[in-house]
């Protein structure tokens, strides 16, 4: 119930902030972002697992057995209260830089952070679907409008290529459901009833595939990942922190929820395919984003890195992994969405993305550049920080039934330091440039403050959400451990 | 005929009526207004009836008209878009020409021949009513005779469909022959006699499927659909893509299923083979257009292609996801014409690129009116349109026709394309100096009802019921 009511919410601002307009758009935006992270947090703290406020179950397509199922465990508490907190960390970060046709702005932002929640909340795979989409356009409308120099361009390829696995998803659901109903005479798409019934052998590879290609395509997963820098780059400032900080995580968080407990024995066949992939992600990312002068660009590789690893923490098949890989969800949101923000602000002050042109920034705002030291720490894996914490479950979990993969995987951190520590070089240090730069004013400390103290929180204490994770990861994980040939 | 059957054929025999009253009555004094009353009012009259019929149904009227729950869900589908299309010819044709009220004439005749066609059960009754519909379209086509485009539309049209009328007469003859019947439950008894059709019933079968597939515009018959949609007034583009169409793929769907023909191996393939050949080649031709109503000329090419599916699929999943599909594609194709009848002129329609530019500014009901078209059309959530892929999707794999349902998932990515292009361009800054595009109110009112229905049944495809209703009983008999 508290999804539905949520996205409801989100909903009706949304509408009230695009007829409203001008700087009412923009108080409503933030303001209904806040209130629905408060209510949400008090909701799910006082709401155990398993209880109603939690799940809800109406009537939707009746001749088709789709329901409105919804049901909100450990993991989708963390993911819908992530999506709440980055969106409203973009709406601060649009108070300042977005000054056209705010109303319809902040109309597309909050329908897409309600499209977030709901993914994050959906058990029926039709009705996931819809919020699925509903995730996509928005943002999409975001980057076309409200863009850089090749906008129009990116938000086609974004849209285009998400389309086209999407569809191949919604083609697997459909063939998921009609042999539910060849089985049982009935139609459903409820995870659970569609679970008791999921083909196995060759029918049950082909439409694991299908979901395969539509969440590899979000993660997104190496060779599939050729829209995100595009997309990252033209995106404004606030729509690359929602697309990096939650749209990637729909991606992993469908693998873990749909992919892998459906389809047990195709997903153990798949791993190492899956995990070569992450792995390709990882160094090709890492070494790719090295070579970047643009900045934004630079950071858009660097997520095509961490999904990666969060690929690999998700089909190495252990616990430990997958939880960390649930928990690099989590940091990598309030990494990559402060550095996005940092490189924002630096874009708002210079006027270019370009590293060349920048240099020795620190000496005249030595506050953007201590948050762009925490936050490139926590990019490369400093122990103390969530995604030092995060990358080392997963290799540490992956070492036992996949040990070539966590070595070739660990590589990633060496690299992600370098590139990691060039690019702050690059921007901040050397000779004191006197460009009359302003430093951070009170609004974009406070959300780069957030994002640093959130990082610093989750490595000095990440059991919190590796906790929340574990239902859905045992859930995830007890199917392929009882299925035949599965590893110890 | 019983008192029963004359009750059941009453929306038939209203809707038939209603063309001669516009006549007689632009006849006796030419008035715009009164004629497109008169029309509206026949048609809901029409509307009115269909309940009544309903009870009465299935009823037959002698051989070749037999209205059962089927035939009346799709009767009021059609009613449905040919309102719609009447309310937007108004404004578009008061811009167009000196004498509109001949207009309304022909949509009658138009509606009347495709509630005739959704009603028969006997191949005669199929070629009198395809023929009947060409006659009117012809003219509707053809009705703004002052631009050659639109000539040259209407003179194309005649010629396809004159030539497509003489394949269907031919497969009849030769089903006729190999049969010995011509009412659909005569042919499907003697073929199962036979162990299914003999190489003429086969072949007839093949032709009429030819005949039938050129006003469908399924590959490879598809030639004339852009360049006729380009001359026709933007209302009959409209009424060309939802209820000739519609009502040609009702008919299609009852003699293919009526008649098992669909059982035949031979035919399964071709049909099959058919409906991925026009999605791919419909989505592809569509993006390389960059004139609009080209461009939904070949959207509608692959829509059908999309609805063939479900006409391959059949059963009672099968007839309900054909149903919803229709409903669907309505309202996204009369919103989408609709928006390019508003912003006509008199010297031409709205098919330049250009005319949509800023559209979202200039106008924002268009705009969204558009936006919402379009996004129905690539099939987004939660827009009628995402429903309709799905029930497709969910037919198709319910009949375990795997290839057409990647095809359809496939084919779909392309088709996003080409509906994002002119989505982005509708977001685009507006040029200097711009048109202002704010549609008239009467306009503005029926545009933003049709973007309600299309997000509202999305939402909640229980609204359908009503409509389903008489179809879902007769099934269930």
């Amino acid at each position: 119930m508290i999804v539905l009511l949520l996205t409801l919410w989100l909903a009706l601002a949304a509408a009230v902030a695009w007829i409203a307009g001008g700087r009412a758009a923009r108080a409503i935006g933030l303001g209904a972002l806040v209130i629905g992270l408060a209510a949400a947090a008090v909701a799910f703290v006082a709401a155990p697992p398993g209880e109603g406020w939690r799940s809800a179950d109406l009537p939707w397509i009746p001749a088709l057995g789709a329901r409105a199922a919804i049901e909100v465990d450990g993991l989708g508490a963390v993911l819908i209260l992530l999506a709440l907190a980055v969106g409203a960390l973009a709406a601060l970060i649009a108070r300042g830089s977005i000054r056209t046709r705010e109303g319809f702005f902040y109309f597309n932002l909050l329908l897409s952070i309600a499209g977030a929640v709901g993914v994050f909340g959906a058990r029926d795979l039709a009705f996931f679907y819809v919020f699925w989409e509903v995730m996509l356009v928005p943002m999409v409308i975001l980057i076309a409008v409200w863009g850089h120099e090749y906008r129009v361009r990116a938000a086609v390829k974004f849209f285009v290529f998400t389309q086209a696995g999407s569809l191949f998803m919604l083609a697997a659901i459909a063939a998921l459901g009609a042999h539910h109903r060849a089985e049982t005479g009935e139609w459903s798409f409820h995870l659970a009833e569609v679970a008791t019934t999921a083909p196995g052998g060759y029918p049950g590879l082909f439409i694991m595939l299908g979901l395969f290609v539509g969440f590899a395509v979000k993660i997104p997963a190496f060779p599939f990942h050729t829209w995100l820098p595009d997309a990252h780059t033209q995106a404004p400032t606030a729509g690359s922190v929602v697309l990096a900080g939650l749209l990637l995580k729909g991606g992993v968080y469908g693998l873990i929820r749909f992919a892998l407990p459906l389809f047990p024995e195709a997903s153990l066949a798949l791993a190492p395919i899956a995990m070569v992939l992450g792995v390709a992600g990882i160094l090709y990312g890492a070494v790719v984003a090295f070579a970047q002068t643009d900045l934004k660009r630079l950071v858009a590789y660097t997520s095509v890195s961490h999904m990666g690893f969060a690929l690999v923490g998700v089909y190495a098949m252990s616990e430990l992994a997958m939880q960390g890989a649930a928990l690099l969800l989590v940091a990598h949101a309030f990494a990559t969405g402060g550095l996005f923000i940092v490189a924002g602000a630096l874009d708002d002050r210079l006027g270019t993305r370009s590293l060349s042109r920048m240099g020795g920034l620190w000496a005249e705002a030595p506050r953007l550049g201590a948050a762009a030291l925490i936050l490139a720490a926590a990019t490369l894996g400093l122990p103390g920080l969530a995604n030092f914490a995060a990358e080392f479950s997963i290799l540490f979990g992956a070492f036992g039934p996949a040990p070539a993969y966590a070595v070739a995987a660990a590589a990633g951190l060496v690299l992600s330091a370098v590139y990691a520590l060039s690019a702050l070089g690059r921007a901040f240090f050397g000779p004191p440039s006197r460009r009359g730069l302003r430093d951070v004013d009170p609004r974009e400390a406070a959300a780069l403050g957030v994002c640093a103290a959130a990082l610093l929180a989750l490595g000095l204490y990440p059991i919190p959400i590796m906790d929340a994770a574990a239902p859905a990861v045992s859930a995830a994980l007890e199917p392929i451990f009882g299925a035949p040939g599965a590893a110890p | 005929m019983t008192r029963s059957d004359v009750l059941a054929v009453t929306p038939l025999l209203i809707l038939g009526a209603t063309p001669l009253v516009v006549i007689l009555a632009a006849a006796a004094r030419r008035r715009h207004g009164a004629a497109l009353a008169i029309a509206l009012a026949g048609l809901a009259l029409a509307l009115a009836a269909l309940p009544a019929a309903a009870g009465a149904a299935p009823a037959a009227a002698g051989a070749l008209i037999t209205v059962d729950g089927v035939a009346l869900s799709f009767t009021a589908l059609l009613i449905f878009g040919a309102a719609v299309a009447a309310l937007l010819a108004r404004p578009y044709l008061a811009r167009a020409t000196a004498r509109p009220e001949e207009y309304y004439a022909l949509l009658g005749i138009a509606v009347a021949a495709a509630a005739a066609l959704a009603s028969t059960q006997h191949l005669g009754g199929l070629f009198l009513a395809v023929e009947a519909l060409s006659v009117a379209l012809y003219g509707l086509i053809a009705y703004t005779r002052e631009r050659p485009a639109s000539l040259e539309a209407g003179l194309k049209y005649l010629l396809m469909t004159g030539a497509a009328s003489a394949v269907l007469l031919f497969g009849a003859a030769l089903v006729y022959a190999d049969t010995g019947g011509l009412d659909y439950a005569a042919i499907a008894e003697r073929a199962a006699g036979a162990e299914s059709f003999g190489a003429p019933g086969a072949a007839g079968m093949a032709l009429i499927l030819v005949g039938l597939g050129f006003k469908l515009s399924l590959f490879p018959f598809h030639m004339w659909v852009a360049d006729v949609y380009q001359g026709a007034p933007a209302p009959t583009a409209a009424a060309l893509a939802t209820i000739s169409k519609a009502a040609v793929a009702a008919a299609a769907l009852r003699l293919f299923a009526d008649t098992g023909a669909l059982a035949h191996p031979g035919l399964g393939t071709v049909v099959a083979a058919v409906a991925v050949a026009t999605m791919i080649a419909g989505n592809l031709l569509a993006l390389m257009q960059m004139r609009v109503k080209r461009l939904l000329a070949y959207s509608s090419m692959a829509h059908f292609g999309f609805a063939l599916v479900a006409v391959i699929a059949a059963g009672p999943l099968g007839l309900e996801a054909l149903l919803y599909y229709l409903a669907a594609y309505f309202l996204m194709a009369l919103l989408a014409f609709g928006v390019v009848s508003a912003l006509s002129s008199r010297a031409g329609d709205a098919d330049d690129a250009r005319a949509f530019q800023g559209l979202c500014w200039r106008s924002p009901l268009l705009g969204l009116c558009l936006a919402l078209a379009l996004l129905a059309l690539i099939g987004i959530p939660p827009t009628a349109g995402f429903l309709a892929k799905l029930y497709i999707l969910a037919a198709g794999a319910d009949a375990a026709r795997y290839g057409l349902v990647v095809a359809v998932a496939a084919t779909t990515a392309i088709g996003a394309f080409y509906y994002l292009r002119l989505l982005v361009i509708a977001l685009a800054r507006p040029e200097a100096g711009a048109p202002d595009a704010r549609p008239p109110t009467g306009t503005a009112v029926l545009l933003g009802v049709l973007a309600a229905l299309l997000v509202a049944l999305g939402a909640v495809p229980g609204l359908l019921d009503p409509l389903l209703a008489p179809a879902s009983d007769a099934l269930a008999r």
